[in-house]
């Protein structure tokens, strides 16, 4: 309880050194707790709203993203206009398009590269579940590999589609949702 | 046939023809000769000039057969528009002579055929798999490899080099620095790899990988009955997939021998040509970003949204239209809906001068592709180069006037060539492509023809739904075209297309079933692409990039 009150004072050194009183330690300790929460509430509306997308954009579910991305939907209402080539510089990756064995390890190694926290759309039923192409080169899903956060599905989704997962994603995000799925991932076992 | 009689009389003088077959099938010239005088015949046929380009090469498996696999040639002359295929009967183990010698362009063609199939092709220095990934195991195409056998990857390969004479292959030489590229790059558009060895920003030597959106198009298409292929189509140039439904529609009812009506003819011509305007928006607007120009992309696509709502309306898809189906289209164009294209045309002439002045006369665009990365008109032919790419080295070949379909004949339109073959001739031909597309849609859409949207074979087109919930005689053709299937005759055919690209072909195989026993697809871009190290060797790093921009890989079709 001394920690707390010394914390406290060297923080907020207008409160002075007043006397303890018991009081006044739960009004602190109320005021501290109210403060994280708020915290964390305007840390998920800045992230939410703040999304810089990383477009994974390898089939036929990218060219209807550059529709997304253009000037009749535009993401850029949403808070998610800076693309990023770069993972590093990214924390939502939108998976758009097929993922076929041979691209199946580079998808994880770009994922491992963004920074924490990180979110993933996966476009389109090829990226959702393989799609139409049960297929000897197809991986039936990027979920097999990288963990995801928003299905859209659609072959592929019209822009309005990804919009509303774009916007779901960001509900998410803005209540601070669990997301078992990202903490209990495991990264596959590659070379 | 004299053509046929001709060609028999040529091969007697210069053979021993008794053991050759020379015959004609559905249309198609085709001649089956023994392995080992397939070089032979090959150089004869281009030395006498007879076909200069070698379109595609592919491998058959019947498994049934003593000789279980067929190694199929399609040659093309520019000339007359006239084709063979070359057939040649191998057994298991038995290795063929590679093509390479007489023609380029046979390079990845067999690179594939020995991916899918493990057909040994003698003398090719690169005989490695090209679209499945390094540690698959099998030839997933032949006809005991499960369609859904999924083999996991686990790696990329390392920077990697072709065999070529003189070449030190994958040894990386330390004086150079060593480039990756890709697949994960914004100018590689997500699934292209190449990798270079550099000499401060010049390149050495090149090398690109394929195959990270090989999607197992021709073994779904084995798997899948005839009208089902449509939507798969759909994905292989996904920039302008109403192209691709009529390609292969086109070459099943060859097969079929149906002709579809003029209605049908005349959306088809107006849905090819709004997809060729949509296509080379992609491919000049995505140019322009690889080189640094965001406004022409972003104005563009207002004008791709703008064809969007066209099929929306039209079909309710807007990307993926799957609008075709054999024997015609699957529905007629809605009222007022010809009227809208008109409107969009008009929209379309003002945006195209646009563009063209945002682009072709913009200082730094011409001075990064002008004179960048040239190809001559008689490497290009060796590629097997088709479409704008060919087109701007000079050579006036479009199949819309060598060999004539749908009405294209009546139709007043200039084929647009380039004099140098760079890259700012590429865009220069596209941009005139767009303005000639406009014209053609205008024609036709002046008057279009009336009558039926498809044919009303009872054994091809499903009847419509009013005769399925109306009487008994549509039911029952309904549901018995549904479980017998559409089965066209034994035989195998050939057809093109000219495609935004360049000539897309499907060669179909028929055994009489409800689904095709082999499809394989002819992609334009796949023989432009092999030509990619030889032609960016010496340039610098930024024009490989403004090179791949002007070739318009579109994956879907190049990894099939």
């Amino acid at each position: 309880m001394a920690n707390t009150n010394q914390q406290d004072i060297i923080l907020n050194p207008s409160l002075g050194a007043p006397a303890m009183t018991g009081t006044q330690t739960v009004n602190d300790m109320s005021r501290s707790f109210a403060l994280t929460t708020r915290l964390d509430a305007i840390v998920a509306w800045g992230r939410k709203n703040a999304l810089w997308p990383m477009p994974y954009g390898t089939a036929c579910c990218g060219i209807e993203l550059m529709s997304v991305m253009g000037p009749k939907y535009d993401l850029a209402r949403f808070g998610a206009e800076v693309v990023r080539f770069s993972p590093r510089q990214s924390d939502l990756l939108l998976v758009a398009g097929t993922i076929t064995e041979k691209m199946a390890p580079v998808l994880v190694r770009i994922y491992r590269q963004m920074l924490e926290p990180k979110y993933v759309l996966s476009m389109g039923a090829c990226a959702s579940s393989g799609g139409f192409y049960r297929a000897y080169h197809v991986l039936q899903g990027c979920d097999k590999v990288i963990p995801v956060d928003v299905y859209v599905p659609g072959c592929p989704p019209t822009p309005e589609a990804v919009l509303d997962g774009v916007m779901t994603l960001q509900r998410m995000i803005g209540k601070n949702q669990p997301r078992p799925w990202r903490d209990n991932w495991k990264a596959p076992q590659y070379e | 046939m004299s053509n046929l009689e001709t060609l028999k009389q040529d091969l007697a003088a210069r053979f021993r023809i008794d053991n050759y077959q020379l015959n004609q099938a559905f249309g198609d010239q085709v001649l089956v000769i023994p392995k080992e005088d397939l070089l032979s015949v090959l150089s004869f046929f281009k030395q006498t000039d007879r076909f200069d380009f070698l379109m595609d090469v592919c491998g058959v498996h019947y498994p049934e057969r003593a000789k279980p696999f067929e190694v199929v040639y399609h040659l093309f002359s520019s000339k007359d528009g006239s084709r063979l295929r070359i057939k040649v009967a191998l057994s298991e183990g038995e290795s063929i002579d590679s093509a390479l010698p007489v023609w380029k362009s046979a390079d990845w063609f067999e690179r594939e055929a020995y991916d899918m199939f493990g057909i040994v092709f003698k003398g090719h220095p690169n005989l490695r798999r090209l679209l499945t990934h390094h540690q698959f195991v099998g030839h997933p195409l032949r006809k005991d490899y499960e369609a859904d056998r999924q083999q996991h990857c686990t790696s990329s390969l390392p920077i990697h080099f072709d065999n070529e004479p003189g070449s030190p292959g994958d040894v990386l030489n330390e004086k150079y620095v060593p480039l990756n590229i890709g697949p994960s790059h914004p100018a590689m558009h997500g699934t292209l790899r190449v990798m270079a060895e550099l000499d401060g920003e010049t390149i050495v030597r090149a090398q690109p990988e394929i195959g990270y959106l090989h999607r197992c198009f021709e073994k779904m298409a084995e798997t899948h009955p005839y009208n089902q292929v449509i939507p798969y189509t759909d994905r292989l140039n996904y920039c302008s997939a109403p192209m691709n439904n009529v390609g292969y529609c086109k070459t099943v009812e060859r097969l079929l021998g149906v002709e579809i009506p003029p209605r049908a003819q005349a959306m088809r011509v107006i849905l090819c040509e709004l997809s060729r305007i949509i296509d080379h928006i992609i491919s000049v607007g995505t140019g322009g970003v690889d080189l640094g120009a965001l406004t022409a992309f972003f104005h563009l696509f207002t004008y791709r949204e703008k064809v969007y709502n066209l099929f929306e309306k039209l079909c309710g898809a807007r990307l993926t239209v799957a609008l075709t189906r054999v024997g015609g289209m699957a529905q007629d164009a809605p009222e007022g809906w010809f009227e809208d294209v008109q409107a969009f045309c008009k929209e379309m002439r003002v945006a195209v001068d646009e563009i063209s002045k945002m682009l072709l006369d913009n200082k730094i665009f011409i001075k990064r592709t002008q004179g960048v990365a040239p190809v001559k008109a008689a490497d290009a032919i060796a590629w097997g180069y088709t479409g704008p790419m060919l087109r701007a080295c000079g050579v006036g070949l479009d199949l819309r006037k060598t060999t004539p379909y749908y009405g294209y004949d009546a139709l007043n339109f200039d084929v647009p060539v380039g004099t140098n073959g760079d890259i700012y001739d590429r865009y220069l031909v596209r941009i005139e492509e767009m303005r000639q597309s406009i014209r053609i849609i205008e024609q036709v859409c002046r008057n279009v023809p009336g009558g039926d949207f498809t044919i009303r074979d009872r054994g091809i087109v499903l009847p419509e739904k009013k005769d399925v919930y109306g009487n008994i005689e549509g039911l029952m053709n309904h549901f018995m075209l549904v479980i017998k299937g559409l089965r066209p005759p034994v035989g195998e055919v050939y057809d093109a297309t000219e495609v935004a690209n360049g000539e897309l072909g499907f060669y179909l195989v028929s055994d009489g079933s409800a689904n095709p026993y082999r499809l394989k697809v002819r992609p334009p871009c796949f023989a432009i692409y092999q030509s990619f190290p030889s032609v960016i060797k010496g340039w610098m790093i930024a024009d490989a990039i403004a090179t791949i921009a002007s070739m318009n890989l579109i994956a879907g079709e190049l990894d099939r």
